[in-house]
């Protein structure tokens, strides 16, 4: 069981901020650093994995300090977003010397038990530039799962894989957890990180916009007002028939329909096919107007 | 250390510039050839194209390529956070290449000088070893200075060819104070020291090549690893 904790970290490009006073504590289980690109999630997993100084505050492991400090990669694996991994080497080649390199007794074995793991042994003797995306990210996987460590920290593991590649990944990285380990993985979309994390820690602007279990992070996300934009029949009486609930704030006619602002969204979600029909109107159609990330995540920083 | 060495080794001889690893010395080889061949190689022609073209472009060309390559390329595109996310210090990383560029000099540069030197003139005078002696200890120091620079910046090639070819090529041939700090003139001394051939002369005494020589490669290969250790690697956000 290991902890990571940042206490008050920031991180500063010269006169550009990455990261703001950011304070977390990562714990067993998976943890989804959610945030849209270039919220500064990269910075944050480089500061844990120890490839940057923080400029300011602390990151540490288990009480440990982790930059400068290589004894701590005993406990930590770390999958990094670029692809670039040996190429010229085999699968069964980068993963044993990278048991080798941990100075593990049995290298060879331990090489094949993570190769196992991530069910690289097939193709573990072709080189690795001839991998697919998939194959190359499950076997960066297995070169941060060969000395079993208890923290892996994994940068954007999704990006770039088939939706096959992406529930055995799922899979892999549900297994580590169970396990008992502290897992982290960064991501932009919304979806993978309810799906797999049972933590969230939302990024926005290099700061700490949220945090809490998926169910947390979603009614804050379910109960911001949301616009809808609708056409209908009759638009003028849909209008009057919704703005008479309270779940819906405002209503505006609009060149091409409705601007609906509701501000409870399962209740509003239920109500509008129901006044829709007893009022006799037909729905042409009925888009969110505002569910692009960008404006979720701006809603979080602003709460 | 070993395994550090064997991915080294694997990425400079698995990569096209390996290719000019071996072209280099290939045409030191073959002009040397063509000189004993038409009875020209005697000892001042040889040592000529020893001094121009073995000490003066086929060794800090060799020193620039194995220098940088080692660790330059691992640095660009994020290698480098495999050796690094491991329980080891990071100047065992840094010194670990830096003598796999050391051996890849001596095996490609220092070697078929010593060759090309019997070719022409067996081992008359001590040529011969005089000029590998001198090629050893610039390539020790050469390597030293690229893959400092190699930690540092990302043109490290540019940088290491400037100095190659501006630095000691041109203002080492016209400035007196340039010559004093050029490696080539350095090695060009430790092969006087070395060999009786008086076709063989150094503007620099040894008496400042050796401290210098041995001065520049501490501070290179220390420098390397004291860099390695607060080496930052931004994200791509």
């Amino acid at each position: 069981m290991s902890v990571l904790e940042l206490r008050d970290v920031s991180r500063w490009y010269g006169n550009v901020v990455a990261v703001n006073g950011v304070t977390m504590t990562v714990g067993p289980g998976v943890t989804g650093l959610l945030g849209p690109n270039g919220a500064g999630k990269s910075t944050l997993i480089h500061m844990m994995g120890g490839f940057l100084s923080p400029s300011n505050g602390q990151v540490g492991i288990d009480g440990q300090r982790i930059w400068k400090n290589p004894s701590v990669y005993r406990h930590i694996g770390l999958v990094p977003e670029r692809e670039a991994a040996y190429d010229f080497l085999t699968g069964r080649q980068f993963i044993r010397s990278m048991a080798k390199l941990h100075k593990l007794p049995q290298p060879g074995a331990a090489a094949d038990r993570a190769l196992g793991m991530v069910e690289m042994l097939p193709p573990a003797d072709r080189a690795i530039g001839t991998y697919s995306k998939g194959m190359k990210q499950r076997v960066k996987m297995a070169s941060a799962l060969v000395h079993d460590p208890a923290v892996l920290l994994l940068d954007e593991p999704f990006n770039g894989m088939d939706p096959r590649q992406r529930l055995q990944l799922m899979d892999l990285i549900r297994k580590m957890a169970a396990e008992g380990r502290t897992v982290l993985f960064s991501s932009h979309i919304l979806e993978e990180v309810e799906r797999l994390a049972h933590h969230i820690e939302v990024i926005v602007a290099g700061r700490h916009a949220a945090s809490g279990d998926f169910r947390a992070i979603r009614r804050l996300m379910t109960d911001r007002p949301h616009m809808f934009a609708i056409r209908s029949s009759d638009d003028r009486r849909l209008a009057a028939a919704l703005i008479a609930d309270a779940s819906t704030r405002g209503v505006e006619l609009t060149a091409s329909g409705l601007a609906v602002e509701a501000v409870d969204f399962r209740r509003f979600a239920q109500l509008l096919p129901q006044v829709a029909r007893t009022a006799d109107i037909r729905l042409l159609e009925v888009s969110p107007a505002d569910e692009s990330l960008e404006s979720v995540f701006s809603y979080l920083v602003a709460s | 250390m070993s395994t550090i060495a064997y991915i080294t080794f694997r990425g400079m001889l698995g990569r096209r510039r390996a290719l000019l690893l071996f072209a280099l010395p290939a045409v030191l080889l073959l002009l040397s050839i063509g000189l004993r061949l038409t009875g020209n190689a005697d000892l001042d022609t040889a040592t000529a194209l020893l001094t121009q073209f073995g000490l003066g472009a086929l060794l800090p060309l060799l020193a620039l390529l194995a220098g940088t390559g080692v660790i330059s390329p691992e640095i660009d595109d994020g290698q480098i956070m495999y050796l690094m996310t491991k329980p080891i210090a990071r100047p065992v990383i840094s010194t670990t290449k830096y003598l796999v560029a050391v051996v890849l000099v001596i095996g490609f540069g220092v070697v078929p000088i010593f060759i090309s030197a019997v070719i022409m003139n067996g081992l008359t005078a001590g040529l011969a070893t005089g000029f590998a002696l001198g090629a050893l200890v610039g390539g020790i120091a050469y390597c030293a200075l690229f893959i400092a620079i190699a930690v540092v910046s990302r043109f490290a090639v540019t940088i290491g060819l400037i100095y190659a070819l501006v630095w000691e090529n041109l203002l080492a041939r016209y400035a007196a104070g340039a010559k004093t700090l050029s490696i080539r003139q350095w090695a060009i001394s430790i092969t006087d020291l070395t060999t009786n051939a008086t076709a063989v002369t150094s503007d620099v005494h040894g008496s400042t090549a050796v401290p210098l020589l041995v001065a520049l490669t501490a501070i290179g290969v220390l420098f390397a690893g004291w860099k390695l250790r607060t080496l930052s690697i931004t994200g791509t956000d």
